[in-house]
């Protein structure tokens, strides 16, 4: 019965145009833009399910649980997106340079220092109305994270260093940076375990959208996003910075001032990993302390990645990344794998969707020639 | 001899000590990115094959008891992340820099995959020389028990150099760097050159992993490189692709990375932390002397991707 019924359903579905060669010459690159990291995120899952039954788990378990503890139920949902919040923030520092050529692999070290500085003004202005705190905060973070990754693309545009070597010693940098602050001048006396700032304060913290347990981190994300998109596809700016992306000599012959683009893109691709420490700090830990290094930074460069540098397409991408890692607790409870299960699996991913670059422009029913 | 009589001097001590002994794993990290730069192209993964390698080392070498099996291990286990490296890399329009990270994520998750058993088990280290038994102060006898693979390093730094400059494979590797079209003009296939290349730098750098895990600090933990092996990256650009210059950045270095433990010795913590950063900063602050936005650099080989 059940199956019948769904017959026409499946039969207007397939309907669609695909077989149309003018769709294809016309939308075909779209279609790979979406079909090949699709592939190779089914390959990585393949190899990843491979990877796990040589430990005598069943892949099947695995797919399921991941499923599962990914987009199974309404809290586990709920997991997901506060996960995918920051991973927005972290994956367009990596993709807001990439318009330029620039490899920026530091969104770790910014979301630090945007953390340690979202913390700083919120302590500062103790007393104050939240709603000022809480302003003061968002503009910290993005200051201190924007200027953290301005310094990899000045050393860059100025000294000619390697953005994306800078960009990585800064991670530790940060780190070692907060872990001075936190032991030192700006530790909370009551914090013996664990070495922390003191607390922003309940009233300063950002809290959750109405109806779930989703932290404003989200929507600060989906907005950053958005904007990104506009600004990168929809801007003279945007437009001015693809130029110089595509071809530098050719910019600086129509007289574009590429040290500004350079600096400014940067400062904003910094500032959105700020934000997401500053998300973290505001919504989810209300303190800063080592725990905020937890790989957020990384995770974010895989995203970026695999949503080609596509501000929009990083929205969908964080989410499913942020399931993935979501998923990891799951796994490590009914499955008995190690947390860093996660971790191999986006580095399987990771090699798969790089790999998968050599299959742009090469497959044939693409082409539209039928 | 009183221990309070060499007082501070324990801290030149302690960095010399240290430039002996945490300088092994940038010095083989630094040969092997070396090989690997001059063949034309980078290798950003080799911190994921310093784990990798530090952790297969230590698990082989409680396995088998030898820890020289551990050291061989660590060695085929960094080559075989580095034909992963340079097989991907020979796909058309595949950056090298962007498979580095991501080898650079992979090759930490599974080590911590693979490695979460061998945290608690205790396994057979490697053997260390005394130089230091005509003293008498244990410092000085602590700071000059020299491991063997430190030495191994040492002598590799200048055969190298000569190998580079005299031998056959060094010329083929250089003009794989250089001009790729002459290589292939000369009948050679640059893809086979370089993927042998980043493979010898792979299992360098895994090498460089098993010191870390079976002498100093000699145990296998998550924490057990942050950042050295792309530290040791950096440092062959400013090493100006020289073996011997490696040799002599990876032993300042060493001696950076030794300063935050020494000054903690004598009583200076309050900046722990950021003397712990030292080697980091140190390598920014010699990148932005030494780079120029005006030119390349000499010595680098012109189809790097990252000096073009």
């Amino acid at each position: 019965m059940t199956t019948e019924a769904a017959d026409p359903v499946e039969a207007v579905g397939t309907v669609a145009p695909a077989a149309d060669a003018g769709f294809l010459q016309r939308h075909g690159g779209a279609i790979e833009y979406v079909l090949i990291p699709g592939v190779a995120l089914v390959g990585a899952l393949g190899v990843f399910g491979i990877f796990v039954a040589m430990f005598g788990k069943s892949p099947l378990d695995l797919y399921f649980y991941m499923y599962y503890g990914a987009f199974g139920t309404w809290f586990s949902w709920q997991n997901t997106l506060t996960r995918a919040a920051p991973l927005i923030l972290t994956a367009l520092c990596t993709a807001l340079p990439a318009q330029l050529g620039m490899v920026i692999i530091g969104g770790e070290g910014a979301l630090l220092i945007g953390a340690l500085s979202a913390t700083s003004a919120a302590l500062l202005l103790q007393g104050m109305p939240p709603l000022i705190v809480q302003i003061a905060m968002v503009i910290a973070g993005v200051i201190g994270g924007g200027l953290w990754v301005m310094l990899s693309g000045a050393l860059r545009q100025y000294r000619g260093v390697n953005e994306t070597i800078s960009s990585l010693l800064l991670v530790y940098i940060a780190l070692a940076v907060l872990n001075h602050l936190v032991e030192g001048a700006m530790r909370d006396p009551a914090s013996l375990n664990k070495p922390s700032t003191r607390e922003i304060g309940a009233a300063n913290m950002f809290g959750s959208i109405p109806g779930t347990d989703v932290h404003w981190g989200l929507v600060f994300g989906l907005i950053a996003a958005i904007a990104a998109y506009i600004l990168i596809y929809h801007t003279v700016f945007g437009f001015a910075a693809r130029v110089a992306g595509g071809n530098i000599r050719a910019a600086k012959i129509v007289g574009l001032n590429v040290s500004k683009l350079i600096l400014t893109v940067c400062f904003l691709a910094g500032g959105a990993a700020g934000l997401a420490g500053m998300v973290e700090v505001a919504a989810v830990q209300g303190r800063t302390n080592a725990n905020l290094a937890a790989g957020y930074g990384f995770t974010g460069i895989l995203v970026a990645f695999l949503a080609r540098h596509n501000p929009l397409a990083i929205i969908p991408v964080a989410i499913l990344l942020g399931g993935i890692s979501a998923s990891g607790g799951l796994l490590q409870r009914r499955l008995g794998l190690p947390d860093a299960s996660v971790l191999v699996l986006q580095g399987i991913i990771f090699v798969f969707v790089l790999a998968s670059d050599a299959l742009y422009g090469r497959i044939g029913f693409l082409k539209g020639k039928s | 001899m009183a221990d309070g009589s060499i007082g501070l001097w324990t801290v030149p001590l302690a960095v010399l000590g240290g430039a002996i002994r945490v300088s092994t794993p940038f010095l083989f990290v630094s040969l092997g990115e070396c090989i690997t730069e001059r063949s034309g192209r980078i290798n950003l993964g080799l911190e994921g094959t310093l784990v990798m390698g530090a952790m297969s080392a230590y698990g082989i070498s409680y396995l088998t008891g030898s820890p020289w099996l551990g050291v061989l291990a660590a060695g085929i286990t960094g080559a075989l992340l580095g034909a992963l490296h340079a097989g991907i890399c020979s796909l058309p329009r595949v950056n090298d820099i962007a498979v580095g990270i991501a080898l650079m994520l992979f090759g930490t998750g599974l080590a911590f995959y693979l490695g979460k058993p061998l945290i608690e088990p205790t396994a057979p280290r490697l053997p260390a020389i005394d130089f230091g038994w005509w003293s008498d102060i244990p410092q000085v006898r602590a700071a000059l028990r020299v491991n063997v693979l430190f030495l191994i390093g040492v002598a590799l730094a200048p055969i190298l150099y000569w190998a580079f400059r005299t031998t056959r494979w060094g010329l083929l590797i250089r003009t794989a760097g250089e001009s790729s079209d002459a290589a292939r003009a000369m009948g050679h296939s640059v893809l086979l050159i370089r993927l042998r290349a980043t493979m010898v730098g792979g299992f360098l750098a895994g090498i460089g992993g098993s010191f870390l895990s079976l002498f100093y600090p000699g145990s296998w933990n998550e924490g057990l490189s942050s950042g050295q092996g792309i530290t040791a990256v950096a440092l062959v650009i400013f090493a100006r692709w020289d073996p011997l210059l490696c040799l002599w950045a990876s032993l300042a270095f060493g001696g950076a990375a030794a300063l935050g433990p020494a000054l903690q010795s004598v009583g200076v913590t309050s900046g722990y932390h950021l003397f712990n950063a030292a080697p980091y900063i140190l390598t920014l602050a010699i990148m932005i002397i030494t780079c120029s936005p005006k030119r390349t650099l000499t010595g680098a080989p012109a189809e790097l991707s990252i000096t073009r």
